[in-house]
């Protein structure tokens, strides 16, 4: 720790820190454009200009790093008179529209200019201000470059969190542009994050573009349920519509970005929404009241034998619902509850995969995986299945020369990484020489995708190879835990959790054909998996493949419109809070099963959300805590030695299908984000790379 | 002047030889206690008594090949003494390089005047490079400040100073090689250079084992593309890179972190060049020439409206019209015909008559006139100069020549740029406006990440300072002609 003075106060900040950082510390707030914590150092704005004593010139606080005893001025004619300088330059070229920009209301130049530029301008040259031709990139961000202030953070996001290096800055001086220098689209799946990081309106929400003012929303502090990761989120809403989402902080998890899935799916919740209880009469769906929906559910339950009821659970299903139904199901002597995969038809777990936290969880932690040094993909595309933690992989790329290699099919990552095939074998036979690596890395890494659950066996295989791998590693750090599971569904790790996806692939093969069917918000089921007589009820918030197969629909509420708990793939139990209430007759999920349950005469003992979630406690201990990742190291042990018993056979592993990977499609993969028109937009543009027409163009910009 | 030095004549004899020139001489024109309010921080006043500067002897001139008179190649340079016992040189190792360096006085010559002894010595402070790292060289080619050619004579007739410097240099700062980067435009320059560099490598004078010293020094000739930023250290520093020419922020300075990250020093062409010559003739020789703190020799490079534009090689510290009248055949149209002078390149403010009648060519001097010596491209202007119009047309190019990274630079300049444009028709609301211009050079000056916002700040204070009623005369003008200021219908296409 050093020792500096921020206006004669002292105040002790770590070795190597800048000297806003210590004015921040000492509580004095520095105006500033270019500088921000997660990106590296510009320097170029000149807002955060302070006096430090004995320097002959005003220095940039954000790149001068702190020296013992410095003593630094914030407060003083020659600051203010340079604070408004750079605010008065900075302005000379800012057009007048805050009116129509789409910042207005949260700009920092709107902000900072009333705070600490001058009261009135001078800037009257003839020649008018800059120009600058607007730039197409893509269907998210909407540029107005007339009001860039060339801060570069966009640049440096795209350059290091994103990895795309297509944007920078062209030209020269006053002409200076930030731009694709070819025409082209900004394609990452992160590319979202530069709009919040626009200290002005000049990357904006296209989407979304003129339909809010900030002041108008009421904000909402949530989890983001799109894929396993649970980014923490702010929905912002107007009367009953979700206007716009964006991240909040939280260091552990998505530091301050989230994915462009997570930003921009929810127009998909104002579309194909199930408002009331349908029932199917010959080829169309017929409204009807709860009670008869439920009624017409319970006699067929009841109809049904215990070993013919199945129940499969979507992506979105939360915990409170999963116990419920759980629950619901024990009660009728059923153990037949899925987790849907996209397999053509319904499979169990590998045996003993559930029964133990460290098989199912990514137990290396979503901030441990920036320490990687070594990292293999099996059957997973982190970039798809978990961008956040892709952005920390890259991280683990940038400042510890990681190495990656996957087993799986050819894909592009925003790093170098080998491929190994996409047979299981390369994993068992550990030849290539990445393994070495591997094996000499202190944090190594071994990453089974969830695609892996669509083949038991080959999950079972992958598991136990990962494993085996993982004991060769013998220079890894104490307490460190190479083998890691991904999950991809918001859903899957609760399920897990309290024991819902715990039927194995071998008792799955042996039951009966179901006779009754509960979906719960679960779209991947094939048809063929169901057979043509059953009884077929839905459960959820969107009328998308899954009620298609209903024969009644019952609605639910979205993941905006409720209060309840998700697990993220590292095992953090989270809370999403209701912005909103479900539309019309939707009502919360695991309350619709407590009335099921009333209706089948099977009533389940609790009627408050508090009951739910006592036991959901009781279940599993880890809902007790919320916001806490609890992956037990001894567990950790029990998990290696159980699945070092099996001995992964080479020849095995060749009779094992090639790996796949599970998400085909980043932007369109399920209920949400299929019913979402800019993620439509998003996969034409950036998946298939159709160029948006002329007409589209033009509109776009 | 009587005194006839000796290549190595002690300091002493020397500075006794100048005071008695000096007493016998009796310069006429000034003395120089009243420029020189420095000179007190002598250790020995005594020794180093006033006295006129200039009439730099042939023997004491470095670049003997100046006008190109004589071969550049190996063989010619050997016979005007370059390549001479720069093994013995090499050998003495790089303490004693820095310490005669050090004696010397010499400053940089691209235009900061840092002191090059204590610059070099950076590069072996303790705890610097681990080992095994490199350390690099970078010479600064990149000579673009308008009014400067005299690091293009260098390339052009006396190569193998730059390239014997780069050894001793290189010695000095235990570098592994030099990166010499020659601005683009530089073509047949760059090709003397590598025509001199490809002679010194076969005569096993650089490369492995260079000299026959057991030292290994690598050069490297990298050609820029004509951006004048990329002639800022840290700029050229990421244009080698392969980089946009964008100045980088210091801390850290490239002695910590420079070229692809490794400890840098970088340094202008003339002062690597000088350096053989000095080491091999005693730094107190060297120090002998010159004001204290300002000594040496310096090439000036002369243009604008003076009988013959040169560049030449002169004392420091020579008063400016003795350099105009000895090697320029005076101002155009007579000395009286004189309106003013930038003495260092076009980043420096400009002097009235008055001030060019006092001051020496030197750091010091020069700096105390509120000017600078700059890289000493003296740009002459008679009567017939349209002052406000030369101006402008420099805050032109700082417009066109700023990277875009820093605001004040960015936006200032283009903002000084159009008031000048306006100023050279007068067509400012009212004197105010004068004011405004000089406060936005201001707000421009010390606020940006690099110098070339002091550099475009600098010319239009100067001009302020000086030629400020200049500027009201056509303010008044322009309003009595009945002009309304211009719409921006009236520049549209014709500003840039």
């Amino acid at each position: 720790m050093v020792e500096v003075f921020v206006d004669g106060r002292p105040v002790q900040v770590p070795e190597g820190s800048a000297a806003i950082q210590a004015c921040e510390l000492a509580g004095v707030e520095i105006p500033r454009f270019c500088y921000h914590e997660r990106l590296a150092v510009a320097g170029n704005c000149r807002m955060c200009l302070v006096e430090v004593e004995r320097a002959p010139k005003p220095v940039a606080s954000c790149a001068m790093p702190v020296m013992p005893g410095m003593k630094i001025k914030t407060n003083t004619p020659l600051v203010h008179k340079a604070r408004e300088g750079v605010m008065e330059f900075l302005l000379a070229n800012h057009p007048l529209d805050c009116p129509v920009c789409d910042w207005g209301g949260e700009c920092d130049l709107q902000d900072q200019s009333m705070r600490f530029g001058s009261d009135r301008s001078r800037q009257h040259e003839p020649t008018g201000r800059r120009a600058v031709e607007n730039k197409n990139l893509g269907p998210l961000v909407k540029t107005s470059m007339n009001r860039c202030i060339q801060c570069t953070r966009c640049v440096r996001f795209a350059n290091e969190v994103a990895g795309a290096e297509e944007l920078g800055t062209t030209g020269r001086g006053n002409d200076m542009q930030i731009g694709t220098y070819i025409e082209k689209t900004l394609a990452t799946e992160m590319s979202g994050n530069v709009i919040d990081l626009c200290p002005v309106g000049a990357l904006t929400a296209k989407p979304y573009a003129f339909s809010y003012r900030a002041w108008e929303l009421k904000r909402t502090e949530s989890v983001d349920v799109m894929d396993a990761v649970g980014s923490a989120i702010r929905v912002d809403t107007r009367g009953t519509e979700v206007m716009r989402i964006s991240p909040r902080e939280n260091d552990d998890v998505n530091e301050e970005w989230i994915s462009d899935k997570t930003r921009f799916a929810f127009d998909g919740l104002k579309r194909q929404r199930l408002t009331h209880p349908l029932m199917r009469e010959g080829d169309r769906f017929v409204p009807c009241t709860w009670e008869a929906a439920l009624g017409r559910v319970a006699d067929a339950a009841r109809a049904a034998q215990p070993e013919e009821r199945i129940a499969v659970a979507g992506p979105f299903a939360d915990a409170e619902s999963l116990v419920a139904l759980k629950d619901l199901f024990n009660r009728w002597d059923s153990e037949h509850l899925f987790l849907e995969t996209n397999a053509p038809e319904l499979v169990g777990q590998p045996a003993g995969f559930a029964d133990l936290r460290a098989n199912y969880l990514f137990n290396a932690t979503i901030v441990g995986a920036e320490q990687a040094d070594a990292v293999l993909f099996v059957g997973t595309n982190p970039r798809h299945e978990a961008a956040i933690i892709n952005t920390r992989f890259r991280k683990a790329f940038l400042h510890n020369r990681c190495d990656f290699a996957a087993i799986s099919p050819e894909m592009t990552l925003n790093y170098d990484c080998v491929n190994l095939g996409d047979s299981l074998a390369a994993l068992t036979d550990a030849k290539h020489p990445f393994f070495e690596r591997l094996r000499a890395a202190k944090h190594p890494m071994i990453v089974l995708g969830s695609g892996l659950l669509e083949r038991p066996d080959a999950a079972q295989h992958a598991l136990h190879a990962a494993h085996a791998l993982a004991k060769t590693c013998t220079n890894a750090a104490p307490g460190w835990t190479a083998v890691n599971f991904l999950q991809r569904q918001a859903s899957a790790a609760a399920a897990f959790d309290l024991g819902f996806a715990a039927t194995t692939a071998a008792a799955a093969a042996k039951r009966p054909a179901a006779k009754f069917v509960y979906l719960l918000g679960a779209d991947e089921v094939a048809p063929a998996a169901l057979p043509a007589d059953a009884f077929v009820v839905y459960q959820g918030s969107h009328g998308d493949a899954g009620a298609a197969l209903a024969d009644v629909v019952l609605p639910g509420a979205a993941y905006t419109e409720k209060s309840a708990t998700y697990v993220n793939t590292e095992g953090r139990v989270q809370r999403v809070r209701a912005a909103l209430t479900p539309p019309l007759a939707a009502r919360d999920d695991w309350a619709i099963l407590r009335a099921l349950s009333e209706f089948a005469g099977t009533p389940l003992p609790y009627a408050s959300v508090q009951g739910v979630r006592a036991r959901l406690a009781e279940v599993a201990p880890s809902f007790a805590a919320p916001n806490v990742q609890a992956a037990q190291p001894t567990a950790l042990a029990v998990a290696a030695a159980v699945a070092a018993k099996a001995k992964p056979s080479k020849a095995k592993a060749k009779a094992l299908p090639a790996v796949t990977l599970p998400v085909t499609d980043f932007y369109l993969t399920d209920a949400i984000s299929r019913n979402s028109r800019t993620m439509a937009q998003c996969s034409r543009a950036f998946t298939h790379q159709i160029a948006e027409s002329a007409h589209e163009a033009h509109i776009a910009v | 002047m009587l005194s006839c030095r000796s290549a190595a004549a002690p300091r002493g004899v020397a500075a006794a030889r100048a005071a008695a020139a000096a007493a016998g001489a009796a310069p006429s024109r000034r003395t120089l206690a009243t420029a020189n309010p420095q000179a007190n921080l002598a250790a020995d006043p005594a020794a180093r008594p006033a006295r006129h500067y200039g009439d730099l002897k042939d023997q004491d001139r470095i670049f003997t090949n100046l006008y190109g008179k004589h071969d550049f190649r190996l063989a010619g340079a050997k016979a005007r003494g370059d390549w001479y016992k720069t093994k013995e040189i090499l050998l003495k190792g790089d303490k004693w390089i820095i310490d005669e360096m050090k004696t010397s006085g010499l400053r940089g010559r691209g235009g900061a005047g840092f002191p090059s002894g204590l610059k070099w010595s950076f590069m072996n402070k303790p705890g610097g490079p681990k080992p095994g790292q490199p350390r690099y060289l970078v010479v600064n080619a990149d000579e673009g400040e308008p009014g400067t050619c005299k690091d293009r004579e260098i390339l052009r007739h006396d190569p193998h100073k730059l390239v014997e410097g780069c050894l001793v240099a290189g010695r000095a700062m235990n570098a592994t090689a030099a990166y010499i980067y020659v601005r683009g435009e530089f073509y047949n320059e760059t090709a003397s250079l590598q025509t001199a560099i490809n002679e010194a490598y076969a005569a096993g004078l650089i490369g492995k084992n260079a000299c026959g010293s057991g030292y290994d020094f690598d050069i490297y000739v990298h050609r820029g593309a004509g951006a004048y930023i990329c002639g800022e250290e840290t700029a050229l520093i990421e244009s080698i890179e392969g980089k946009q020419g964008k100045p980088r922020l210091k801390p850290p300075f490239p002695a910590d972190i420079g070229l692809f990250g490794c400890p840098t020093t970088v340094a202008n062409v003339e002062t690597v060049a000088v350096a053989p010559t000095i080491l091999r003739r005693g730094g107190s020789w060297f120090a002998g020439l010159g004001r204290e703190r300002n000594t040496g020799t310096k090439l000036f490079c002369i243009s604008g409206h003076v009988n013959r534009p040169c560049t030449v090689e002169e004392e420091m510290s020579i008063p400016l019209r003795d350099l105009i009248e000895k090697h320029c055949g005076g101002i155009r149209g007579g000395w009286d015909n004189l309106q003013g002078i930038i003495p260092g390149g076009s980043s420096v403010p400009v002097l009235p008559k008055s001030l060019c009648e006092e001051v020496l060519m030197d750091f010091d001097s020069l700096r105390d006139a509120q000017s600078g010596l700059g890289t000493a491209a003296v740009i002459v202007m008679d009567k017939s100069t349209d002052m406000v119009r030369a101006i402008s047309r420099l805050s032109a190019f700082y417009r066109h020549e700023s990277c875009g990274q820093c605001t004040p630079c960015r936006e200032g300049s283009a903002w000084l740029a159009n008031m000048m444009t306006r100023a050279e028709a007068g067509a400012f609301r009212s004197t105010d406006e004068i004011d405004m211009m000089q406060e936005i050079s201001k707000q421009i000056e010390g606020h940006t990440i690099c110098a070339l916002g002091d550099a475009a700040a600098w010319p239009v204070q100067g001009l302020i300072r000086h030629f400020r009623p200049e500027l009201e005369a056509r303010i008044r003008e322009y309003a009595a002609q009945g002009h309304q200021m211009p719409t921006i219908k009236d520049y549209g296409e014709a500003l840039p």
